[in-house]
Order: C-alpha cells, then structure tokens, then sequence
C-alpha cells in the first residue's frame, strides 16, 4: 500500500435491510446487501466497486456517504470517523464527500435552473456569500466544459451528457476530497461516455480529487481506476491494483466476469470461449453456506459448499475469497483452457 | 424470386415526423438486405434512427405525427408497404417478430408468461389447450428456463431480469419467425446474463435459421454477433459492409469515432493511460438536418462541401461502402 495514509478506510461494512415479515412466528426477512466488506483509498486514487446488479456495490457507496443505514462497521475519511456522526457532524463532514448518481435524468430536478443545482449545496452548507457562490458556479460551469451563461437554462434544455456534467459540477461545489461515482457513465451512449470519462479523469488530476468509482463495466473500470475491489452478493471476492487485476484476474468469478465482456477484436472466437456462468446469483435473503459464488463456479469443489473461504493477501496488494486460489500462478479457471464443451440448446 | 433474393429487402426508406417544429426527416433513405440465417448488426447513437428502422419494417411507426414517406420493404420478395393491414398482423409475431429494450415494461403484468407466449401460437398457428401448452414449455425449455413447468404459470415479477429476457426470446420465436429484430436485447442486463442470451440466439439461429436484425450500440457485441454491419447517423446509413472489415477498417469517421472513444479490454495493460478519443458534441436534433452530411458538425475531418453536399455511398472495398466525402477520389 502507499505510505501515506488511505483518505477513505472502510472496515467491516455491513448494510442489512429488514425485508417482510412472512409469518408471525418467523424472524423477518434480511436482505445482506454488503455484508462485511473493507477496503481503503489514497488521497487523489481511484478504488473501483465493480461488480453485478445486487452486489452491493451501489449499498456499499451510498453507506460510504451515510444515505443508507450502516449495519455495522466504521467509515473513516482523513481521520474523522464517519459513520459515528449524526445530525449536524455529519452535515459538516458532508462537505468533504459528494455523489455523482447514475440517472442524469432523475438526479436532477426538473424545475430548478441548472446554475441553481450546482449552487445548492453551497447554499445549504452557507459557503461563502452570494456573489461568491454565483461565481463559484460559473467557474465550475466552464470547469465542466459548459458555458456560464447555461446557468439560466432548466434540465430538459440539456442533453444527456451535459447533464450528467451538471451532476459532476454540483458534486464539486463544495470543493470535497472524496467524490462517490455511481455508476456516473452507463446511461450515456458510447461517445458522450468518453466525453465524460475525460472529464473526470482531467478534474481527478487538477483537483487532486479521491474517487470512488461503481460500475459494472469492466472496459471502463479499467480505464479510470488505480484499484480494483469485485463484489459478489455483499462481498468482495478480489482486490488488486489495476493492472495486476487485468493482466491476471485470480478468481473464478472475475475470470468469468472479464470473459463475459465482449470486446472489438475479440469477434466469435471470444464468444466460444467464454466461461459460461450458469444460472443467477442466489437470492441475498437466503446466503447459501460455504463460498457464495460455489453454485454457479465451473471449479467448485465439495469444500467450496462447506467452508467460507477468506480474503486472503496471495501476493502482496492482490486479495482473493477462494479456497482455490494461494498463490499467483494458481488459476481454478483460466480465461480459455478450461472452458466446457459447447452444448446446443438445453432442452 | 430467384434463389439468391434477399429474405428482407429494404430500399429507400423514408419516414418523417410532423412536428410543430417542422417536418422531422426521422430517416432519409435507408437501405440494407437480410439473408436467411444471417444476422445484421444496425448501430449508433441514441436518436440515429436504429429503432424507428425496426419499427419501420413493421410498420409500426406512430401515426400521427410519423408517416412512411417513401421506399420499400421487400419480405420474399413481398412489398409490405402495400400490403393490408390484415396482411400485417400476420406479418407480425409471425413472419418478422421483435425483441424490445425493456425486459421489465414489454412484458404484461398482469398475465402468467404462459398466457403471454402462447398468445402468438393462438392467434397465428390456431393451437389451443394442451397443444398450446407443451408448445410453450418446448420454447422455455429452448430458451434455458429451468422447471419450465412451474415457470409458465408464474408472472414476471415472480423472474430476474435475465429470466424476463428469455420469456421475451420464447414469445418472439413461438411462430418460429423468419425475421427476429432485436433492439437492443441486452442493455438493461448484467454481462455475464449478456452472454448467455447472445449464445442463445446463437444456438436458436443455428437450429432454426432465424435472420437476426441486432439493434445496438455496442460494438463488442456487434463483434460477437454480427455477419454484416450497417452504421446509422442522423437518419441514414453512412457505412455499410461486413462486420470484420468494418472492425478492423472503419471507413468513415463516425465509425472511426465510435470505435475509437470505447475503452479498450484484453491485450496489454498499460501503465500510462492515455485519454480516449472522442466524438465532440452530440447527435443533432432532426429537424436540424441541413442537406449535408449529418455527421459534419462533429467531425474533424469535414471538408467544405460536406456542409453542402450530402455524400453518396462510395465503395471503398468489395462490399463495403461508406457515404463520405473522404472516399470521393477512390470511387
């Protein structure tokens, strides 16, 4: 790890949500969202939750910001520990973290003029006086690749690329360290994405900004991230640096994540020889026991079902949950070897 | 017909949009072919008129405000412009059947997915009752459901998103379709669930010669899918041939552009990262169409007369054209 001390430190997450009640005799239902979950970012890096819907990546980020209830587990960002302040502490601290949200449709309100969204949270928070705050959105308009005077203008009179850099510009108004970006590309077309990953790869670099990246796209995680966490049902089943993670991806599920992925060159022949996942991921009501991800793994073995294996550090800065895996050079599942014969339809 | 005819043929097409703005040129002459078993890869950008293509061939087009001005849409050979609406409606589910976005809205909420695929077996092949039903399990069970006899009678709150798409799938080859337009079928799915549908179709392909219109914006998927690619941008075709020489030798620069701005996966990692190369601006409104090249505002390369001058479509290789000014000198 880097020697100066992580901006964000996540230990022992855990987000449970209380879901019905089938029956007045039994306990009602938990939903294990993210269910013990630790990692921790550098100052100006950038740590990727990458992972399918239901993970717990989105609960894990919207815990970071203190919008869902923490289970358990503590949340340090720069020494203050976050997950321990209520009421007005928390609104304090809050400066220091902002959110990029995923929709740039709904996220932003449909009857407020764009210069007043990006103001808001200087407003709310009382940062400096009101000339300062206009001219505070101005620059963080033209920062942003928008014009000053767009200021005037309502949501519906923007595309869906510059809305979404109205949502980076009012994430920044507060000039925070940590910004939480969920998802903040995957309901753009390809080219706006671009547009929008530069953005925030160039305002990273200028403002010396911490990010924590969601997504469920590997091509983009690794173009954005310095850190890679993969998350599977509340868990993360691997972590490395990025080109570690890239160049050699360790267990079962991210090998078949990465295999899934269709790429440009890649043509057909990928196509035969992905790993095929079978099924969906369990329920996250009822965890099954032993490694979460043994149901659907083509190299579960009888152990997988039993034991719950452990992030365990196989060489340095690289974590992998799976039994299988203890050293660099072990692969349950390399990205072509193994892959199962092709059956044609199920029926 | 002769026997190397196009299964769908479409030449010309013309649809527009009444708007109090002004007439919307939602597509100025759209042409491409579809043999059988062979799958065609439409992509661009949202607003280019990949969907309102789709719609188009099945003459679903809203009207009012949306009108099919001009062109023709050929099935063996058949003008389906010219034909009745009776004509259509067995036409549609049934000869040419669509696979829409939205696993989660296309569906009936308040019907078993049994009711919901058996419907088309009803309507076109007259099948009832029992007959209808072990129809039904044959295509779930085709389609990868699991305990396909308990699954038919459930509704679709009660299935994944994964599990929606495929009772999609099942509905639109019940009748076993000559033609499946698929818009976009995998964008609101996880990749791994992406996978699974793409061998899918694959294997439903394979063993039932089904032509496959894939509606998407992903050239990844266009990678593993597509025989032959047709690139849309403001309403037209501006490039066209097969998908590898499209991949690998992308003739005009929005092509270039929308290969270029992807995020590259697999090869080596590098440890610098350069920025990606984008695509400035965004896809113009359509009745913002002036009578040059679409693409001209964004492009880099644009010369003069593209602002003027809609190009033609030039053959740059055998069977590969690209409608821009650039390969003027090579035609």
């Amino acid at each position: 790890m880097s020697p100066e001390p992580a901006l964000l430190e996540v230990r022992g997450l855990k987000v449970h949500f209380r879901g019905r009640r089938r029956s007045l005799l039994r306990p009602p239902e938990v939903v294990h969202a993210v269910d013990g979950v630790d990692f921790e970012i550098a100052r100006g890096r950038t740590l990727a939750l990458v992972g399918e819907s239901g993970s717990g990546k989105t609960s894990a980020a919207l815990a970071v910001m203190r919008l869902v209830p923490v289970t358990a587990g503590t949340i340090r960002l720069g020494g203050e520990v976050l997950s321990a302040y209520e009421g007005g502490a928390l609104r304090r601290a809050r400066r220091r973290l902002q959110i990029i949200f995923q929709d740039p449709y709904s996220s932003l309100n449909p009857r407020q003029r764009a210069g007043e969204i990006v103001r808001a949270p200087l407003e709310l928070m009382r940062i400096g006086t009101r000339e300062e705050r206009e001219a505070r959105a101005a620059g963080l308009f033209r920062a942003v690749g928008l014009r000053p005077e767009q200021r005037w203008l309502f949501p519906h009179q923007f595309s869906g690329g510059q809305r979404q850099r109205i949502n980076i510009a009012r994430a920044l108004a507060s000039s925070p360290e940590l910004v939480v970006c969920d998802e903040p590309v995957s309901a753009l077309d390809v080219a706006i994405r671009a547009q929008i990953l530069n953005l925030l790869s160039r305002l990273q670099t200028e403002l010396k900004l911490t990010y924590l990246f969601i997504s469920h796209d590997m091509a983009v995680v690794e173009h954005i991230c310095d850190e890679v966490a993969v998350m599977y049902l509340g868990q993360i089943v691997e972590r490395a640096p990025r080109r570690a993670f890239f160049a050699h991806p360790l267990h079962p599920y991210s090998v078949a994540l990465m295999s899934a992925v269709p790429t440009v060159r890649g043509g057909r022949v990928r196509a035969t020889q992905r790993i095929r996942l079978v099924g969906d991921p369990p329920s996250p009501i009822d965890l099954p026991a032993g490694c979460r991800f043994a149901g659907r793994c083509p190299a579960a073995t009888e152990h997988c079902r039993v034991e719950t294996p452990l992030l365990r550090e196989v060489t340095p800065a690289h974590w992998v949950r799976c039994h299988l895996v203890s050293g660099p050079n072990d692969a349950p599942l390399a990205a072509a070897g193994t892959v199962r014969p092709h059956n044609a339809s199920p029926a | 017909m002769a026997a190397d005819a196009p299964l769908l043929d479409v030449e010309g097409l013309r649809v527009e949009f009444r708007t109090t703005r002004g007439t919307a040129n939602v597509l100025s002459d759209v042409g491409f072919s579809l043999n059988r078993g062979e799958t065609l890869g439409i992509v661009g950008e949202s607003g280019c008129g990949k969907s309102m293509t789709a719609l188009a061939v099945l003459r679903l087009i809203p009207s009012p405000p949306g009108r099919i001005s001009g062109g023709r849409i050929r099935l063996r050979g058949e003008d389906l412009l010219r034909a009745s609406e009776a004509r259509m409606r067995e036409v549609r589910g049934n000869e040419i059947s669509m696979i829409f976005q939205e696993p989660m809205t296309s569906l009936n909420p308040v019907f078993t997915v049994g009711d919901q695929i058996s419907e088309s077996l009803r309507l076109h092949g007259g099948l009832r009752g029992a007959r209808a039903r072990a129809r039904v399990l044959d295509m779930l069970r085709a389609v990868g459901i699991p305990a396909a006899e308990r699954r038919i009678d459930q509704y679709p709150h009660q299935m994944s998103g994964g599990m929606r798409q495929r009772v999609m799938i099942a509905m639109a080859l019940a009748c076993r379709p000559a033609v499946l337009i698929a818009d976009e079928p995998t964008t609101a799915l996880d990749v791994t669930v992406q996978a699974q549908i793409f061998d899918l179709l694959r294997e439903l392909q394979a063993s039932q010669g089904t032509a496959i219109v894939l509606i998407t914006h992903d050239m990844g998927a266009i990678s593993e899918m597509a025989d032959r690619v047709v690139v849309m941008y403001g309403g037209r075709v501006v490039e066209e041939g097969s998908a590898e020489a499209i991949l690998a030798r992308p003739g005009h620069p929005y092509t270039q552009g929308l290969i270029a701005c992807l995020p590259a996966l697999g090869g080596d990692v590098p440890e610098a990262r350069t920025p990606l190369a984008e695509i400035p601006g965004v896809v113009p409104p359509l009745w913002e169409l002036q009578h040059g090249c679409p693409f001209a505002q964004r492009c880099s390369r644009a010369l003069p007369r593209c602002a003027s001058e809609m190009p033609p479509a030039f053959e740059t290789a055998p069977a590969h054209r690209a409608a821009c000014w650039l390969h003027s000198d090579q035609a």
